[in-house]
């Protein structure tokens, strides 16, 4: 039997996350859904973990603070210690308040930047990737939940839109892949 | 589904469905742009080309053209530095500190007042880089190893700060805006028929596809940026008035700087958004999205900052005398009744008096008026930075070395070309990229839209 994949479209957010909730309590696995702006609390119900997104800010923040840290003590401290009106600099702790804006400001940079990158790498979207979303009308007004038989061995495809047309759904659309 | 109070007024105005927004939003994209746009940024090109021209002359002639002399060695360049930066502070504040406030209202000018903040800092960078006289070394400002200038960069310095602060202020908020705009150009990408619109979106689109777990991980990145940019605005403002407060000057050399450029320069950048906004919404017929409600808020800001301003000036009036410093006294003495008198009052009505007429509802939620006041406002605060910088520069502790700063046509015609640039790029991204960010204008809408909330209303009486 060949593997289906099943797009169930709605009209809106909350619709959506009834249908959602109505497969998952039947054991059917959610494969993804799409919509035009965030369903705020569709994660819990389909299973999507916790973006680690901030952690990975942080590490680099940090990584940025140590970083300006040592470029500021090698070039100004270790390589060539400046004099300036009588207030030699010696060592790093003795002037560290005036080195406090540049560090912030780096940490803010690779902070900001890390976790850009990051983001756009773990989301798959950079310059020239292929749009992924099932329907063009996903990025407008539609908001569609993916069900793939392949996840589901228990239940046929004819199953699962059965249960789906109980929910309030717009139209149901199938696929061979 | 969250709800929102009766009382409150609606966001967006008449009945929308989440169709509706895409198509007021992408349909000026697709369709042909309006004569106006073709008038206005004919105009703009023109003065940018003009200001261009002249930036050229510049660096053939060497900054001498500039008006400045031994004395007043800081002019308009950085008056217009400093102003620039300033404008530049209200996209951030919106896009940053009210979405950790959570304020809806953000959603429907957040994007093109990120804009104004990357243009007008782009505006601002040239100034510092001009001023240097030798453009083509600007790379100098950085830490690089020895054979490239003399010297390392000295940290303790805060002109060194600034080029952190500036150069970081820039990238952030250029990343910011274009993690908010690649749904948002996902949805221009799927919409528009045209084959060659649709692969430049698609590129423009990084390939964005909107899964759940892209957004969830859209919303904390989001949040985690207007997290870390909401101290970077505050440190950006606070370093460039440590390029004043470090030194001895007269005027200058004050601990109250920091927290005034920060309310003087969110001041000046809600009149700039007000600006740009109250003829965006016309032409663009965004009246639907861009309301009175939003424009009183944003007055609303205006005063608020205005009046920390007002206490600010009339703090360091006191201050200067409290201190019994002659200098300092003198400083202020002369700002108001010496030669460049003028400009102080002109500082003192625009940014002190006439904010004030907002705290009347009816003049606060006019267009025209407010309109009128923007233009204002922004004036003020062009003249708050030179009173500060000329007026402390021209006369200071060796009356010998007295002297008086007379712009030239450089000055003047540097200055207006900036404006030009900063109009044709913002009429540039009005014309091609998403004006309103579509995904969070369509969040709120069953919540803060008009029709929906008259609805929700009729139920909760039933």
């Amino acid at each position: 039997m060949a593997n289906k994949v099943i797009y169930a479209v709605y009209e809106d957010p909350e619709l959506l996350k009834d249908g959602a909730r109505k497969l998952v309590s039947n054991g059917i696995k959610v494969k993804d859904t799409w919509s035009p702006f965030p369903i705020h609390g569709i994660d819990p119900i389909i299973g999507v973990k916790r973006t680690r997104l901030a952690i990975a800010a942080f590490m680099f923040g940090i990584t940025g603070t140590c970083l300006a840290g040592f470029g500021i003590w090698y070039f100004n401290i270790f390589d060539w210690p400046m004099n300036i009106g009588g207030k030699p600099s010696q060592a790093f702790y003795k002037n560290l308040p005036a080195f406090v804006p540049v560090m912030f400001e780096f940490t803010v940079l690779c902070a900001a930047h890390g976790m850009s990158i990051t983001y756009l790498i773990r989301n798959k979207t950079l310059p020239g990737m292929p749009a992924r979303n099932p329907d063009p009308r996903s990025t407008d007004d539609k908001f569609i939940i993916e069900v793939r038989t392949a996840d589901n061995h228990g239940h046929s495809a004819e199953a699962i839109t059965g249960l789906l047309r109980e929910t309030p759904v717009f139209e149901i659309n199938e696929r061979q892949y | 589904m969250h709800s929102e109070a009766a009382i409150r007024e609606p966001l967006i105005l008449g009945h929308k469905t989440y169709h509706d927004i895409t198509q007021d939003i992408v349909g000026p994209i697709e369709n042909k742009a309006p004569r106006g746009w073709y008038v206005l940024i004919t105009i703009a090109g023109l003065i940018a080309l003009y200001g261009v021209g002249c930036i050229m002359y510049l660096l053939s002639k060497g900054i001498g053209v500039w008006g400045m002399n031994k004395s007043v060695d800081w002019a308009w360049d950085i008056t217009n530095f400093v102003w620039w930066v300033g404008i530049g502070h209200a996209g951030t504040l919106i896009s940053a500190v009210l979405l950790l406030f959570r304020q809806k209202w953000r959603m429907a000018v957040n994007r093109s007042a990120e804009a104004m903040t990357i243009f007008a800092v782009i505006m601002a960078a040239l100034f510092p880089l001009l001023h240097m006289g030798r453009l083509w070394l600007g790379y100098w400002v950085f830490p690089l190893p020895n054979q490239f200038g003399s010297l390392w960069v000295n940290f303790n310095s805060p002109l060194l700060w600034d080029v952190f602060a500036i150069s970081t202020y820039f990238s952030v908020s250029l990343v910011f805006w274009y993690i908010g705009l690649i749904p948002d150009f996902a949805t221009i990408r799927d919409k528009v028929t045209k084959p060659g619109m649709k692969k430049v979106y698609g590129i423009l689109s990084f390939g964005w596809s909107g899964n759940a777990k892209a957004w969830t991980r859209f919303e904390e990145v989001s949040l985690v940026l207007a997290g870390i940019a909401t101290p970077l605005v505050f440190s950006v403002h606070s370093v460039v008035s440590f390029d004043f407060a470090t030194s001895v000057i007269p005027g200058w050399h004050t601990t109250i700087f920091p927290p005034y450029f920060v309310s003087g320069a969110v001041f000046s950048g809600f009149a700039m958004v007000q600006t740009l906004l109250l003829i965006m919404r016309k032409v663009m017929k965004l009246e639907a999205y861009i309301t009175v409600k939003h424009v009183e808020y944003m007055n609303i800001v205006i005063i608020v900052t205005g009046s920390i301003v007002g206490v600010a000036y009339i703090t360091e009036l006191f201050i200067s005398w409290y201190s019994g410093v002659e200098y300092e006294s003198y400083a202020f003495i002369n700002r108001a009744t010496g030669p460049y008198w003028w400009s102080y009052w002109a500082m003192m009505t625009c940014n002190v008096i006439s904010p004030q007429v907002f705290w009347f509802r009816k003049l606060r939620r006019n267009f025209a008026f407010t309109f009128f006041m923007s233009i204002i406002v922004n004036i003020g605060m062009w003249f708050e930075r030179f009173v500060i910088i000329v007026t402390s520069l021209h006369r200071d502790y060796l009356p010998s070395s007295w002297n008086m700063f007379h712009p030239t046509w450089m000055d003047a015609g540097i200055f207006i070309g900036t404006i030009g640039i900063f109009f044709t790029l913002y009429l540039l991204f009005a014309r091609y990229f998403p004006v309103l960010a579509l995904n969070e204008v369509k969040s709120i809408l069953k919540v803060s839209g008009e029709s929906y909330k008259k609805e929700a209303a009729k139920h909760h009486h039933h």
